[in-house]
């Protein structure tokens, strides 16, 4: 399968402005699971705004929240994909500048020395792009994050050491998300990096805050450190928007790598209750989009 | 706990009757600033030719259209999705917002710290919640775009809206030292330990 970048460009602008205005369906479900169970009044009222305003996004076609965040593009090539990378690259980048230009969306990037916004959404190595390989084999599949900056803002890195074991990376993240509080716009999707090096362990938090949710870390210890801090973050009481309530985080999910035997780290990176992603899966056939 | 509709600008007894846990919904005008306002205002001296004394501002960027028609959009501006941004990034600002200019409310998300509760209690101020991330609720709470101020700075310029039944807001932090977000972090605080604990963290 042969990919004409031009396609990439047109379905990428497509993902971004697609993903700033649905939500996707495991979202939708984790509000009406959290609004089920919520017990404190302030709280379950405003995840009835959140949810009402899911519902006026799609009724008037508008973007769900205001901040068009970072553009992050994951994508993930099979065997059989004939790509060239830089093109496919570049397609991205220029998909981002069209989708602000012809929307037009608010460009939220600027140079970070001199602050200077050329309304594209795009500057120097942004959007993020990352590329990965699958075993499916003529499947080009590309997700766009629209990461939003109040929670990309509760983003945070200990080396942790050896002798701080397991109860050093709960401690962290239990610390960090009452540092966060109701800045980060809860509920969230809390995302934990453990081990790697710290590149990679921030990576990895990235990687957890935004998995669907439902889906579980496919590391055993992993997976049971995640159902720990679950029910952890969401007995401090923080609530949505940090006013109170049970519904801090609609989950806490985990990402492992190996690490040094000198080394402990954690990562934490957030995910607003706004955690919107889309998806678009080039086969042979056709172009689909999904979440 | 009370409900308060407000045609704005306010006086200083109108925001002193304010008590954590009311709610106000504003109509009329409603200022749109952001960090970088902010930073050129205070740090820069930039001056803005509009009058913030007594009214709201809102802490906030704007997803907006260019339109060459000035009857409908009088300051070439069409709105498109109208949200509100983190406060506590902007905390300092809220004295000079107040000392300088005279603004009375502002709205925002996540809250403000102790530098804002002592200006709101010392000048007359209320910090409003917003629920942030529900932009495209908020934008059909805004009627027009009046007029836009420092727009080099675009989308972080100084912005006045016309707003109608722009709410309900919940008074986060009032003028008598009143602080939800306060209370919330005290109970944080108290659970805490017994979170780790069930961790099975050994203190």
């Amino acid at each position: 399968m042969k990919i004409n970048p031009k396609i990439v460009e047109d379905v990428c602008k497509e993902l971004y402005i697609r993903a700033l205005k649905v939500l996707p369906d495991d979202i939708k479900q984790g509000f009406a699971r959290l609004d089920a169970a919520e017990t404190d009044a302030t709280g379950k009222a405003i995840l009835g705004t959140m949810i009402q305003n899911i519902k006026v996004a799609e009724s008037t076609d508008n973007l769900l929240c205001q901040d068009t965040g970072i553009p992050i593009y994951n994508v993930t090539i099979g065997p059989d994909v004939q790509v060239d990378g830089h093109k496919l690259k570049e397609a991205i980048v220029r998909a981002c500048a069209a989708a602000t230009h012809e929307y037009p969306l608010r460009s939220s990037v600027v140079h970070p020395i001199t602050r200077a916004n050329d309304h594209t959404n795009t500057g120097r190595r942004i959007p993020v792009i990352n590329i990965d390989f699958s075993d499916e084999r003529e499947v080009l599949r590309i997700e766009m994050i629209p990461k939003g900056s109040g929670s990309e803002n509760g983003s945070f890195l200990k080396m942790c050491v050896p002798a701080e074991g397991v109860d050093g990376i709960k401690t962290f993240v239990v610390d960090k998300v009452i540092e966060a509080g109701g800045k980060v716009c809860p509920p969230t999707i809390v995302g934990v990096g453990v081990g790697g090096t710290a590149d990679l362990c921030v990576h990895l938090a990235k990687i957890a805050a935004t998995r669907p949710l439902g889906s579980v870390c496919d590391d055993e210890a992993g997976a049971k450190l995640e159902c720990e801090l679950t029910a952890a973050v969401n007995s401090l009481g923080i609530g949505p928007q940090g006013l109170g309530g049970d519904s801090t985080a609609f989950a806490v999910h985990v990402e492992t790598a190996a690490t040094h035997i000198t080394m402990n780290p954690v990562a934490v990176n957030i995910q607003c209750h706004s955690a919107r992603r889309a998806t678009a899966t080039f086969t042979p056939s056709a172009v689909e989009y999904g979440f | 706990m009370a409900h308060y509709d407000f045609d704005m600008p306010i006086s200083e007894d109108q925001v002193r009757s304010l008590r954590i846990g009311d709610t106000v919904s504003l109509n009329g005008t409603l200022f749109g600033i952001r960090d970088a306002t902010q930073i050129e205002m205070f740090d820069r001296g930039r001056k803005t030719r509009f009058n913030l004394n007594d009214h709201a501002v809102i802490h906030t960027a704007p997803n907006v259209r260019k339109v060459e028609d000035k009857t409908k959009f009088p300051a070439g501006y069409a709105p498109i999705c109208i949200g509100t941004t983190t406060s506590a990034r902007m905390e300092r600002f809220t004295r000079p917002l107040m000392e300088q200019h005279g603004v009375r409310i502002i709205i925002g998300k996540g809250g403000l710290m102790a530098q804002s509760k002592a200006a709101f209690v010392e000048l007359g101020g209320v910090y409003l919640a917003i629920i942030g991330g529900t932009a495209a609720l908020e934008t059909t709470w805004i009627e027009a775009i009046e007029d836009v101020d420092l727009d080099d700075l675009n989308p972080e310029s100084l912005w006045k809206f016309r707003v109608r039944d722009f709410g309900p807001l919940l008074v986060g932090m009032d003028s008598h030292g009143g602080s939800l977000y306060e209370t919330v972090q005290a109970t944080v605080a108290e659970r805490r330990a017994q979170a780790l604990s069930v961790l099975g963290v050994k203190s």
